[in-house]
């Protein structure tokens, strides 16, 4: 697997992100993506960084992060058995002719119908990024408007936590 | 009890420890001004430009291992720091620097000399704080000055609103702090420490690569124990020179791009690479596949983030390097190593690195050799960067620990004169020279108006070649000689020097070099001397950017008469 799934608990001030992203940036590494949001802990954020191990060093992405003063801890949860998630909005074109054919793709996905318009709906997808991938390619063929992806966010199972 | 934000910050400062300010002045500072007479304590000295501040509390925190504060005001203040700032953050240097900022209402605003300084320094900073309310002041500095100190070192940059300056707030020093993500890691992990000592012993040509770490755990001690009872050589990085002494038989001196030929030659052929407190910098191992080719490494270091991020690593410790040689010297074996440094002292032989050629005219390496020898080796150098640095490097026989200052990492032209007034005032008692290139003079020779104000007796060596050296030295034998924008300029030195109120003496001949050296250490206050050196003299030995340790260009033949460095001194 090349994509490694980072889990950073940072200090919720203002400017951690810009710290993040700074020496992400500096130390040219490659990020697929990043998802931030409130931990457990109050004042704790938890930032969900997913880096491509092919064409950077994950274990150096580590530690420089957990050098930021600011970063509490940083774990690479990439070998456990973990539950990731991503959620997707995407905002389809459709006709009275093929309405009901992406009704019965999104059924196939276990995905939502959350917005309808006459020449559009948005679907509302969750899972890992290779079903909001497959269900994006299948929707593609209709006209895509407009696409929103949260990025990953991810959980260890069981146990009690990253740390 | 109620203070004022710039009140809280001097008590704080105090509290710290903190005996000089190396600032200047500005609009938004002006309320830190108004209350600083009140604290005779904290002793400011006034630079002539901000990058000098940074670079004086860098060589001051050097010198002394105390934290260095720096002060400037907003926007252009504050970003003339920035230079400094890198320089000491890539050179694990302890200093805070002070930033005013504009009012907070006018913040966002682009105000009159408005920066985001917090956000230009996120990069070169160990951290960095805006003090949004006079009643974080006193935690903020008592978390900076712990961050700047402990673990690796490095700089914390404050930023302050003027109004927080006058906004009240009760004072409570902290006694204690905890800050959640800042927990280094000081004792080494015993298992490790227990393979390297397994290797250590079984080693048939080990070397130890030992760095500036060495000196800011102040583990001399240890590293002579290390050395000494397994017979292992002593390399030195650039940073790490004057942390064994140079005249024990173990020491090879410094290794990389202008390190002795034995040196490289020993890293090259050992089986067992131990570096202590280094970070395997480029111009340290020359191309890093090539390093050290057939050695196992250990490497301890304070900042687990070093580990590997250049060579790979067969153990690594994370730890103080003083608690971790303790841990270690425990499990290591007398060993004597007698045909590896035999071999050594063959290359050294075959390969006389140090020698400077015989010859009438002036060298500058035979200028620094007299500085060594009139001081005894018991001097603080400060060096500015390029060939200059190299030959204070090479030809300095440091006697004493913690002796040479140099911009290592960052490799900052111009920082030779404010972190030598830094220095001299750190240590009043000790002789300060900064060893200067004619190129690099010119860019902060306006702090020679700080040492006259505040007497701060810096001795100064011009090495006056009348190029940028090490460019052109590059050019000379990597691009066939074509001097551009090399060759350079500059002032009547000693008029300069006399025109700050400054005796100076010119230099253009051999026999005048020792008469010059032993005038300006006589004078009480700073002296400044322009050495007139041979154009095209080049640095070596040399391996040329991109090549192995292995391949060394050494001066031509012809050239070389040998006349080794003094050796005899005593020992630190």
């Amino acid at each position: 697997m090349t994509n490694h799934t980072l889990i950073a608990l940072v200090e919720n001030r203002p400017g951690v992100l810009n710290r993040v992203a700074s020496l992400i940036r500096r130390r040219n590494f490659n990020i697929e993506s990043i998802a931030v949001g409130h931990s457990e802990v109050p004042g704790i954020s938890r930032m969900t960084i997913v880096v491509d191990g092919a064409t950077t060093a994950v274990e150096q992405v580590r530690k420089q992060l957990e050098k930021l003063i600011e970063v509490v801890k940083v774990t690479d949860i990439t070998q456990g058995s973990i539950i990731i998630r991503e959620l997707a909005l995407i905002k389809v074109h459709t006709t009275a002719a093929t309405r009901s054919e992406i009704m019965q793709i999104v059924d196939i996905f276990r995905a939502k119908i959350v917005d309808v318009a006459s020449d559009s709906l948005i679907v509302e997808v969750t899972g890992d990024e290779e079903k909001i991938d497959s269900l994006y390619n299948l929707l593609r063929r209709f006209g895509i408007k407009e696409l929103a992806r949260t990025g990953r966010i991810a959980l260890t199972r069981g146990g009690n936590g990253t740390d | 009890m109620k203070l004022n934000g710039a009140q809280i910050l001097c008590e704080s400062l105090i509290k710290e420890g903190v005996e000089v300010i190396f600032g200047f002045p500005g609009g938004v500072l002006l309320p830190f001004y108004d209350v600083l007479w009140q604290y005779p304590q904290l002793r400011h000295i006034l630079v002539r430009h901000e990058q000098g501040a940074a670079h004086a509390a860098d060589g001051y925190a050097r010198a002394t291992g105390k934290v260095g504060v720096c002060l400037a005001t907003s926007g252009p203040g504050a970003s003339n720091l920035v230079t400094g700032i890198a320089n000491a953050h890539l050179d694990s240097s302890p200093i805070i620097a002070i930033t005013g900022q504009v009012a907070r209402p006018f913040i966002g605003k682009d105000a009159f000399q408005e920066i985001d300084i917090t956000g230009i320094t996120v990069p070169i900073t160990k951290h960095n704080y805006l003090v949004l309310k006079s009643e974080d002041m006193a935690t903020v500095v008592k978390e900076a000055f712990h961050i700047a100190r402990t673990g690796r070192p490095g700089p914390v940059l404050l930023d302050i609103p003027r109004d927080v300056f006058v906004e009240e707030a009760t004072f409570n020093y902290p006694e204690k702090i905890d800050i959640r993500g800042y927990k280094p890691t000081l004792r080494g992990h015993p298992p490790q420490i227990k393979k390297a000592a397994k290797l250590i012993n079984e080693a048939k040509r080990p070397v130890i690569i030992a760095g500036r770490g060495v000196t800011v755990s102040g583990a001399f001690q240890e590293l002579h124990e290390l050395a000494e009872n397994a017979q292992i050589p002593v390399i030195t990085t650039l940073l790490g020179i004057s942390c064994f002494p140079e005249n024990h038989f173990l020491s090879l001196g410094m290794l990389g791009m202008h390190g002795t030929a034995y040196a490289n030659l020993a890293v090259d052929s050992a089986d067992l690479v131990i570096a202590i407190g280094m970070r395997f910098d480029d111009r340290a191992t020359g191309k890093v596949s090539g390093f050290a080719p057939h050695a196992q490494v250990i490497h301890i270091d304070i900042d687990p983030a070093e580990i590997g991020k250049n060579v790979k690593v067969t153990v690594p410790i994370v730890g103080e390097v003083k608690n971790v040689l303790r841990a270690l010297n425990k499990q290591i074996e007398t060993r004597t190593h007698v045909d590896w440094i035999d071999r050594i002292e063959e290359w050294r032989k075959e390969h006389p690195s140090l020698a400077i050629r015989e010859t009438d005219a002036l060298l500058p390496q035979y200028v620094i050799s007299k500085i060594c020898e009139i001081t005894g080796g018991n001097a603080i150098i400060v060096t500015g960067v390029g060939q200059n640095q190299m030959w204070a490097a090479q030809h300095f026989c440091y006697q004493k620990h913690n002796s040479l200052i140099s911009s290592g990492g960052l490799g900052t032209m111009g920082f030779e004169l404010p972190a030598a007034i830094g220095a001299k005032v750190g240590q009043p008692k000790e002789i300060v020279w900064a060893i200067a290139g004619d190129g690099g003079f010119q860019m902060t020779l306006q702090e020679l108006a700080t040492a006259v104000q505040d007497n701060v007796a810096v001795k100064i060596a011009i090495l006056n070649n009348g190029y940028l050296g090490m460019v052109r030295q590059w050019q000379a034998l990597f691009h066939g000689r074509r001097y551009m924008a090399t060759p350079l300029s500059g002032p009547d030195f000693v008029k300069i020097a006399d025109a700050y109120g400054i005796p100076g003496i010119r230099v253009t001949d051999k026999v005048q070099v020792v008469a010059a050296i032993e005038k300006a250490i006589e004078h009480d206050g700073p002296f400044l001397i322009d050495f007139i050196v041979e154009p095209e003299e080049n640095v070596y030995p040399m391996v040329a950017p991109g090549a192995s340790l292995s391949q060394i260009l050494e001066a031509p033949d012809e050239d070389i008469k040998v006349k080794a460095k003094p050796r005899e001194i005593s020992s630190m």
